[in-house]
């Protein structure tokens, strides 16, 4: 019984180990190298639509500090850690930026800020229904996961993104 | 034909290894070495910039809290640096989203936003914390010290222990 029972176990840890392996690889990809990501909400509206685009980050350039002003980012949300916002940067650490403290009342209210050492300003395309820097300032390096770089659903709006 | 054999075996093992030693670093527990005397004494009791040959303590992190962040006062936390997202920092969780905070230097209590912590080091005299860089958002986090496990006579767990005189409204 036992020495028939044995190829079979062995058969049932050798897929196992396979399976793992690919969990494993899987994770890799996704943490290190690219990522597919659902986007929902109005914050970024003429460059993403309001319905669940499918799009895909890239984690190598955050990771190597490449980012440049114009690139569209993913940030875990300085409010609630366990969300992921896309916004796009508009100022890199040492930058000057100015911004409207409220686009719905007309312009005359800009304000100026230099992002701080380590810091970013993120903010959403749409600058009226966006919770982005203006609300919370300039948000840490450190919580930018990946660069969005290109779109994969809806069909006819397929294509990189630009900065 | 027989040497490239052996040596496609091996980077392969070798990569599967790293494949999955790099997951579980990850997603479920790690090591980390402690440089620095800004938690002694809970890590690196005999720290001192004079002597260089002294090895910090190496301890163990979790990655498991990180699913819900969920953090109780007196955790010991790692975390990337605001200012420099390449630099790890190790302290010690005082204040939670919505807890008030009194500033030592300035005589006003500061209120934690949500999704932030106060993080301080045990060592207060020589400590670059919260107190200069103000809250910190918890998505900064990458995991929670648990055990000591290097040098062999400090093996242990790490205490969570909150301060006196912080949390006092």
């Amino acid at each position: 019984m036992f020495a028939r029972m044995k190829p079979l176990v062995k058969e049932a840890l050798n897929q196992t180990l396979i399976f793992g392996k690919f969990l494993c690889l899987l994770h890799i990809t996704d943490k290190y190298i690219c990522s597919p990501i659902i986007v929902h909400g109005p914050s970024m509206l003429p460059t993403m639509n309001l319905t669940g685009d499918v799009i895909l980050a890239e984690h190598i350039s955050s990771r190597f500090g490449k980012l440049s002003v114009g690139d569209v980012v993913l940030v875990s949300s300085p409010e609630n850690p366990r969300k992921t916002v896309t916004k796009r940067i508009l100022g890199l650490e040492g930058d000057k930026v100015a911004f409207l403290v409220d686009p719905s009342f007309g312009s005359g209210n800009y304000r100026t800020i230099v992002v701080p050492k380590g810091h970013v300003w993120i903010q959403g395309d749409n600058i009226y229904a966006s919770k982005d820097s203006r609300h919370f300032g300039p948000v840490p390096y450190g919580l930018i996961h990946g660069k969005v770089f290109c779109r994969l659903w809806p069909p006819d709006g397929f294509g990189w993104l630009d900065q | 034909m027989k040497r490239l054999n052996f040596l496609w075996n091996v980077s392969k093992n070798f990569f599967t290894c790293g494949i999955i030693g790099l997951t579980i670093s990850d997603r479920y527990i790690s090591i980390v070495p402690i440089r620095g005397g800004s938690m002694s004494p809970t890590f690196n009791p005999h720290w001192s910039t004079s002597v260089k040959t002294y090895s910090g303590d190496r301890v163990l992190v979790e990655k498991l809290c990180l699913d819900k962040y969920k953090f109780s006062l007196g955790d010991v936390v790692v975390f990337c640096s605001p200012s420099n997202h390449k630099e790890k920092c190790v302290k010690r969780i005082t204040a939670l989203p919505g807890d008030w905070v009194s500033s030592p230097y300035s005589y006003d209590a500061v209120k934690i936003p949500d999704g932030h912590c106060w993080v301080e080091g045990d060592n207060s005299a020589s400590s670059l914390d919260s107190k200069s860089i103000g809250p910190v958002p918890l998505g900064l986090i990458k995991g929670r010290a648990t055990h000591i496990i290097w040098p062999p006579q400090r093996i242990g767990k790490v205490e969570q222990t909150i301060p006196r005189g912080r949390i006092d409204f």
